[in-house]
């Protein structure tokens, strides 16, 4: 139905830009990834694998790395454990007010990053709102540590962010669910429990997923919680990213780091849509 | 084996037959909307009832409250002694056969089948062999492992039926599950279903919009016009003897005339004839088929009815005649099928075949 | 679509667990904003409890920070462009992926929506790479070039699902009777998607003026909103960052509000509205 003119002007234009402004830059990176620098800070353009391997074997980087999968698994996990039972909340029970509370949900998701990080170190300093208000009701005596500038607090957190993240996807995969089908299952003899183990679950499993995949990858990525939370312990992989970038001064490895990163979202995201795909049943 | 007739009779005479479910006064209203009034109705063990309404008429509603889904405003559902309608649907003895099947997309055939006795806990083996059963009951064997979304409507529906039947419940509720099939697989199903109903012999309530469809299956016919019960009988006698001017409209074809009886005579515009009814206005049924052409004589009893042809329209072996008579009155005339009718017709009919009925009121 | 067992009595005691954990979770996702909030006006500062010395002071110090209002004008400048690039080239993706054939088709879509999910430092730093390498000074220009590939993806994302709604046979349509292409694009394609770019562009806009990561990189002297108030904390906390804050919150609000109110006029219903949010929604840390 469209002439060749048309399909070209639609095509063409952002063929172009994703070119010159996505691929190319991603390439560069990659070759960047094999290049060094010298000491005098200019760029040698040497092909070798030298980074890939200081990213496996210096210690720092190596841990570091782990340290930011398992955070980004916990953050996950718990985004899931809170958002999964409040879309199934709203989906099913909600009734008149399913609106509201959706967008009670999805407000915060529009407020800036920014603040509700900002926000959560206000709260958990030792001069905090939460350790001060704990010590005023006289349930601790000192300041908890441990509230701020470590794990706990990016845990924290990015589950805060993801949280509504996770919610989305499952929520629209469980109003995706035909209510005949729960009808049947308890029509069938099965108990609102046994139904949602085997009926609603497995069908929502594809939500799950998406959401799933989201919080990993972007807290697994994420450098502002950690910045302004983590402290020392809670460092996070693209916190030094960012240092390779600025003081630090060693953009072929940083290129490195960024390209593994790159190449691990690209398979989770691979392996997810196998995933959802086998656990989708139009 | 008991046949239709006689469980409906005993039903009908109120002769302590054996009465599975109770409806007592079950009335139903969503909010200001009142959907179900004052419903009572006794289903007998082994019966097909069919639940006969127009869209609106409450009838998948009813449907529901029996199943569990909703809980009724008023009235009570009785099960031999027992109070049913204070049982989640998951503790009732009652399945459900859903109008779009409502098959579980992430399970096989087999798995859907067996769903039920499952969630029972029943042991590997059981569930399977009744599994099978039911399978080659409904002649589903071959597809027994393949997935909902990749057999025809038709058989999604026999697997439908097999997954509600395996659990051997007392009372199967069917909402319209014939309707999203084509006119011939539907009334291959309708024959296949009232056998495997006279086989299992457990009640069957079917819900459906389509008269036909009712009278081919079912043993009784409950017709349900805007959330009240018009008419309880079996399909003959729902057709010979309508009890409503709605109820002779929505069954079949017929001719609705307003008489008077003066005197010991039926009034009906220019037409009369003597009857034995008691003076007063009244409201006659007559169906077309009732209406023949005169042979060569006017038959002993009957009446004249002459006019000219105004419509028809062919249906195969009978035609649907629409005849104006002089004096404006517009009837259908059902004759067999004619190449050509020619100038006045005159028929006749029998005056016992004009079966009065009550005039539908706005509200029951 | 709802769950008939919500009249029934049966459930009331899973219900009641389930609210009582969706309570749980609302109070943990808008407590630290209302905390935010209320030590904005806090004259003690933005820790301890309880608040006291209600004050208008931050704000006042606010109004007067006039690097702080730079950075809004710079960052309100790049949302603004940032707009114009992803939606001009966001639709005519959307287009070409719905009805284009093309060698590359499946690459381009899988690269035009990874910015969406990729951690936006990885999309940050490659363009870095790219100005470098083509000696472009970063300024706000190069911000703008930055947010804009980066939220195409999310203009492209719901311009195609704003597509799918759309009866395809108005097209047939309006070229049977004798439009050209162009004019069918501007008479019948564009007013059916107005709902799509009008959503776009607000979510656009406000993940623009939210945007750190890619910016980071790409900032020259001046910075955008976010950046300015980074490096604030950098320096050190005061409550005149909660005031801003709030301000943003408001602002926000609004913005979703707004788009809400938008979704619901056409589609009606928050599960299809869910559909749409969620791609977009994962460029948000971007």
């Amino acid at each position: 139905m469209f002439s060749r003119a048309y399909r070209t002007a639609i095509t063409l234009p952002p063929l172009l830009w994703v070119t010159v402004f996505l691929l190319v830059p991603y390439l560069l990176m990659f070759c960047y990834s094999f290049w060094s620098v010298s000491p005098s800070q200019a760029i040698l353009h040497t092909w070798s694998l030298d980074n890939y391997q200081q990213l496996r074997h210096v210690d720092v980087y190596w841990q570091t790395l782990l340290r930011s999968m398992w955070i980004a698994a916990r953050v996950t996990l718990f985004s899931l454990l809170l958002g999964y039972p409040l879309a199934y909340f709203l989906s099913f029970y909600a009734g008149k007010r399913k609106d509201l509370f959706y967008q009670l949900v999805v407000i915060p998701l529009w407020v800036s990053y920014l603040v509700r990080a900002y926000a959560w170190k206000t709260i958990l300093g030792s001069d905090g709102v939460l350790n001060t208000l704990l010590q005023y009701v006289h349930l601790t005596r000192h300041p908890l540590e441990f509230l701020l500038y470590s794990p706990f607090a990016v845990v924290l957190t990015l589950t805060h962010i993801y949280t509504s993240f996770t919610f989305l996807p499952i929520y629209a995969s469980l109003e995706h669910i035909p209510r005949n089908l729960v009808e049947a299952s308890h029509d069938l003899g099965a108990s609102p429990a046994q139904t949602f183990w085997r009926v609603v679950f497995p069908l929502s499993i594809p939500g799950v997923l998406a959401g799933a995949t989201f919080a990993f990858v972007l807290s697994l990525g994420d450098f502002l919680a950690p910045q302004l939370l983590g402290g020392p312990s809670g460092i996070m992989i693209s916190n030094i990213v960012v240092s390779l970038f600025g003081a630090a001064y060693n953009w072929p490895l940083g290129a490195a780091i960024s390209f593994c990163m790159l190449v691990l979202v690209v398979s989770l995201l691979f392996v997810a849509e196998r995933l959802e795909k086998k656990w989708s049943f139009a | 084996m008991v046949t239709g007739e006689q469980i409906a009779q005993a039903t009908s005479a109120g002769v302590a037959s054996t009465s599975l479910l109770e409806i007592r006064n079950v009335a139903k209203s969503f909010g200001k909307n009142v959907v179900l009034r004052n419903i009572s109705l006794q289903v007998a063990e082994g019966e097909f009832l069919t639940v006969l309404g127009e869209s609106g008429s409450g009838k998948t509603t009813l449907l529901r409250i029996i199943a569990g889904f909703e809980t009724a405003t008023s009235g009570e559902l009785w099960m031999g002694r027992e109070r049913l309608d204070v049982l989640p649907p998951y503790k009732r003895r009652v399945n459900t056969v859903f109008q779009h099947y409502a098959l579980f997309p992430h399970l096989t055939v087999e798995q859907n089948v067996g769903y039920g006795l499952t969630v029972e806990k029943q042991t590997k083996s059981e569930v399977a062999s009744r599994v099978e059963r039911a399978l080659a009951q409904v002649k589903m064997t071959a597809h027994a492992k393949a997935k909902p979304s990749k057999i025809s409507g038709g058989q999604q529906q026999r697997v439908a039926l097999a997954r509600a039947l395996v659990k051997r419940p007392k009372l199967l509720l069917l909402d319209e599950p014939l309707s999203a099939l084509d006119a011939n697989l539907r009334r291959q199903m309708q024959v296949e279903l009232k056998s495997l109903q006279r086989e299992v012999g457990i009640s069957f309530v079917f819900v459906t919009h389509d008269q036909e469809e009712a009278m081919v299956m079912s043993d009784r016919i409950a017709l349900l016009r805007m959330g009240g019960l018009e008419q309880v009988a079996t399909p003959r006698e729902i057709y010979s003897r309508p009890a409503t001017a709605y109820t002779a409209q929505f069954i079949g074809h017929t001719n609705l005339l307003q008489g008077e009886v003066r005197g010991g005579i039926m009034h009906c515009g220019s037409l009369s004839w003597k009857t034995n009814s008691p003076d007063g206005p009244y409201l006659l049924s007559l169906r077309p088929e009732n209406i023949h052409l005169i042979g060569s004589s006017l038959r002993a009893g009957a009446v004249r009815l002459q006019g000219k042809l105004q419509q028809r329209a062919f249906h195969g072996a009978t035609e649907l005649l629409r005849v104006e008579c002089a004096d404006g009155l517009i009837v259908s005339v059902r004759a067999g099928a004619r190449t050509e009718w020619q100038g006045e017709l005159e028929f006749e009919f029998d005056p016992a075949d004009a079966v009065p009925v009550r005039a539908s009121a706005e509200r029951i | 679509m709802e769950l008939c067992l919500s009249e029934a009595n049966h459930h009331s005691g899973r219900a009641g667990w389930l609210f009582g954990h969706a309570l749980l979770v609302f109070a943990f996702l808008y407590l630290p904003i209302v905390v935010l909030i209320v030590y904005s006006f806090n004259g003690a500062g933005v820790g301890g409890f309880p608040p006291r010395d209600l004050t208008l002071d931050w704000y006042r110090t606010l109004l007067a920070d006039g690097a702080i209002w730079e950075s809004v004008v710079n960052s309100l400048l790049v949302a603004a462009a940032a707009v114009v690039i992803a939606l001009g080239l966001g639709i005519p993706a959307a287009l070409a992926l719905d009805r284009a054939q093309f060698p590359g088709k499946a690459l381009f879509r899988r690269l035009v929506l990874l910015p969406l999910i990729l951690p936006g430092i990885i999309t940050g730093l490659s363009l870095l790479m790219l100005f470098n390498l083509g000696k472009v000074k970063l300024s706000l220009l190069t911000i703008i070039l930055g947010h804009g590939t980066a939220l195409i993806s999310v203009a492209t994302t719901e311009v195609f699902a704003g597509l799918q709604k759309f009866d395809r046979a108005q097209e047939e349509a309006s070229l049977d009777l004798g439009a050209t292409y162009w004019q069918t694009f501007l008479r019948v394609t564009l007013p059916n998607l107005k709902l799509s770019i009008v959503g776009a562009a607000l979510l656009i806009f406000t993940l623009s003026m939210d945007e750190i990561a890619v910016s980071f990189f790409l900032i020259g002297r001046d910075n955008t909103l976010p950046l300015e108030i980074w490096g604030r904390l950098r320096r050190g906390i005061t409550p005149e960052i909660n005031a801003i804050s709030t301000i943003i919150f408001v602002f926000s609000l609004a913005a979703i509000v707004l788009w809400y109110r938008l979704r619901l006029g056409t589609e009606g219903s928050p599960e299809t509205a869910a559909e749409l949010i969620e791609p977009a929604e994962q460029g948000a840390q971007s």
